[in-house]
């Protein structure tokens, strides 16, 4: 215990001492934490949105005008008995009109309002529970016979459409933004790494006769080497605390009033901001502590 | 509080030693009661790049000897120093310390192996952004030493070595002389069996260096077995102890000089003072033995 405390005030002693270059680690820290805590949300908003969009995908199938209530009811149920659908969903002609409206804009909507009679179809909107199945329900809906021409499931489905093409594009940008973001990532982490360390490494390489001094008095490697561990500890724990103090300012002043007006800013919240700190914080720790242990090897050896 | 065990075994022996009339106990009586504190077999060091440090030496000291090494720069005295706190290590033939081979001894043991050796390095090796009074300290700390005992040693040691009214200041703060005393201090804070001092007055004056020559003088009439290593030849031959001569690398004499006999601190001082020409201007300072 009493050696713990000489420990913990010899760490507190040699950052009271170097003051400059303590603050030039802390503040490398700071700088790379910060950078870290804006690109994990970012990167887990551009996974959370990829999934979105594949959830999405589904079939609908469109039923010919003069298909009876009785022939649809029937036909649902053939299309839910089928491998590979959660479900199908029945949307009449007059559940069509609204759906649609709420697609177009204002302008249209009014020359909607202009047709005489309703143009739409109902339909099924057909959810999967897997996007790669798309195909092998589509060919069960709509077979194709020997000469090649599709042959549907029911005489009453006029047309099957997928919304695949959509999603692979979507699918597509997401990916490709996703691996950008992790190159970026990447390289942050090795550079700030790299800078981490020779920070650490300056500070110690100015203390290097000490170290010398030290073991000419027949102080072991762990005797010397603990006070600057506890020191990269204390260093990683100090700019951490900083750079998530900053980031939750940020949240708090910019992204959360952001949220409230914006649906789409509110998706990039998929990381928790608990969990988020608890990894930032640590991975500093970790870091800096090693980046001492590591360094010191060198004035140890002999 | 083992060492200091040993320390006091030690000045057993040094007294029985000295009512026996002898100068230097002989080998075989020796042996009966404890290894000489320091014995070196034949040994050779090589650095690398192919420089050799001492060739082929023997030699042994026995418990509570003081004794010089001299000869010019780059004779192999430092390798010596080196090769007794196993700084470097032997090419070839044995390094023993107090009898045990300390070429055996694995990489973890050796600070275990240092703090049973106190070193005074030329340059005083101090920690610059520590006072007078953590320096000492931090010799006690690397042993883990309770907290109660360093709080009473380090303030005695400092008494001893005439720091008292320092104990607080930094090593830039103090004069060369003063600065090797905290180093002394440091050295024998933890009472080793054997102190090894390299070029002590490499870097101080006469005067200074007669201080420091009385300081561990006083020292080794505790028991402790004193090894200096300089190339200042006037003191040597003032001092009247035995000397140990290195020429490249080489043991080329080892002699007691004639003339050796003890005598207190005091004496020791005011006859060193007279043969140097140098007036005694009240530097005796502390108690006297």
């Amino acid at each position: 215990m009493g050696r713990v405390t000489f420990f913990v005030s010899e760490a507190i002693r040699a950052l009271r001492r170097s003051a400059a270059p303590s603050i030039a680690a802390v503040v490398t820290i700071l700088v790379t934490t910060m950078l870290l805590g804006v690109l994990i949300p970012v990167l887990r908003a551009s996974e959370g949105k990829t999934t979105d969009v594949r959830d999405q995908i589904g079939l609908r199938v469109f039923l010919s005008k003069d298909a009876t209530k009785a022939e649809s009811d029937r036909l649902g149920e053939e299309i839910e008995a089928l491998a590979h659908v959660t479900s199908a969903k029945y949307i009449s002609e007059d559940d069509a009109v609204p759906l649609l409206k709420d697609r177009l804009d204002s302008e249209l909507n009014r020359e909607l309002d202009l047709l005489e009679r309703n143009p739409l179809p109902a339909s099924f909107e057909v959810n999967l529970d897997d996007p790669d199945n798309v195909g092998s329900v589509q060919a069960a809906l709509q077979p194709s016979d020997a000469s090649g021409a599709p042959k549907p499931l029911s005489p009453i489905i006029d047309d099957v459409s997928d919304s695949r093409q959509e999603a692979r594009k979507i699918t597509e940008v997401t990916g490709a933004v996703k691996i950008v973001l992790i190159v970026i990532a990447a390289l942050l982490a090795i550079a700030s790494l790299l800078l981490v360390a020779n920070t650490i490494r300056l500070s110690i390489y100015a203390r290097r006769r000490e170290v010398e001094v030290m073991r000419l008095v027949g102080a072991t490697n762990w005797f010397i080497r603990w006070p600057f561990m506890i020191e990269g500890v204390l260093v990683g724990l100090f700019g951490a605390t900083l750079a998530v103090g900053i980031l939750w300012l940020g949240k708090v002043t910019i992204v959360d009033p952001l949220a409230e007006s914006f649906a789409l800013v509110d998706n990039f919240s998929t990381v928790g901001f608990a969990p988020l700190v608890i990894v930032l914080i640590s991975a500093a720790v970790v870091v800096s502590a090693m980046g001492s242990g590591i360094t010191l090897r060198r004035f140890l050896r002999v | 509080m083992n060492l200091i065990g040993t320390r006091r075994r030690n000045r057993a022996t040094h007294e029985r030693r000295r009512a026996a009339g002898h100068e230097r106990a002989p080998a075989e009586r020796n042996e009966e009661i404890r290894p000489p504190i320091v014995e070196l077999r034949d040994a050779t060091v090589v650095y690398p790049g192919g420089h050799v440090g001492i060739e082929r030496v023997s030699l042994s000291i026995d418990r509570g000897e003081f004794a010089f090494v001299v000869g010019p720069t780059g004779c192999g005295k430092s390798t010596l120093i080196k090769t007794l706190i196993r700084e470097v290590d032997v090419a070839s033939g044995r390094v023993l310390i107090a009898g045990r081979d300390i070429d055996n001894i694995a990489m973890a043991k050796v600070p275990l192996l240092r703090r049973r050796i106190g070193t005074v390095f030329q340059d005083f090796k101090l920690l610059p952004n520590r006072t007078v009074y953590d320096n000492v300290a931090y010799a006690l700390q690397v042993i883990g030493a309770p907290r109660s005992e360093i709080r009473t040693q380090v303030p005695e040691i400092l008494r001893l070595v005439g720091l008292q009214a320092k104990i607080h200041n930094y090593p830039d703060q103090l004069s060369g002389g003063e600065q090797q005393r905290v180093s002394i201090a440091r050295a024998f804070v933890n009472h080793p069996p054997l102190l090894l001092a390299d070029e002590p007055t490499g870097n101080l004056d006469p005067e200074t260096s007669i201080g420091i020559m009385q300081l561990l003088y006083r020292i080794n009439r505790t028991g402790t077995t004193v090894l200096v290593v300089t190339h200042d030849h006037s003191m040597v031959d003032k001092m009247r102890r035995r000397v140990i001569a290195f020429e490249e690398g080489r043991l080329v004499r080892d002699e007691a000089t004639s003339g050796y006999h003890d005598e207190s601190t005091t004496e020791f001082a005011v006859r060193v003072r007279a043969e140097m020409g140098v007036g005694d201007e009240g530097h005796t300072n502390g108690d006297t033995h």
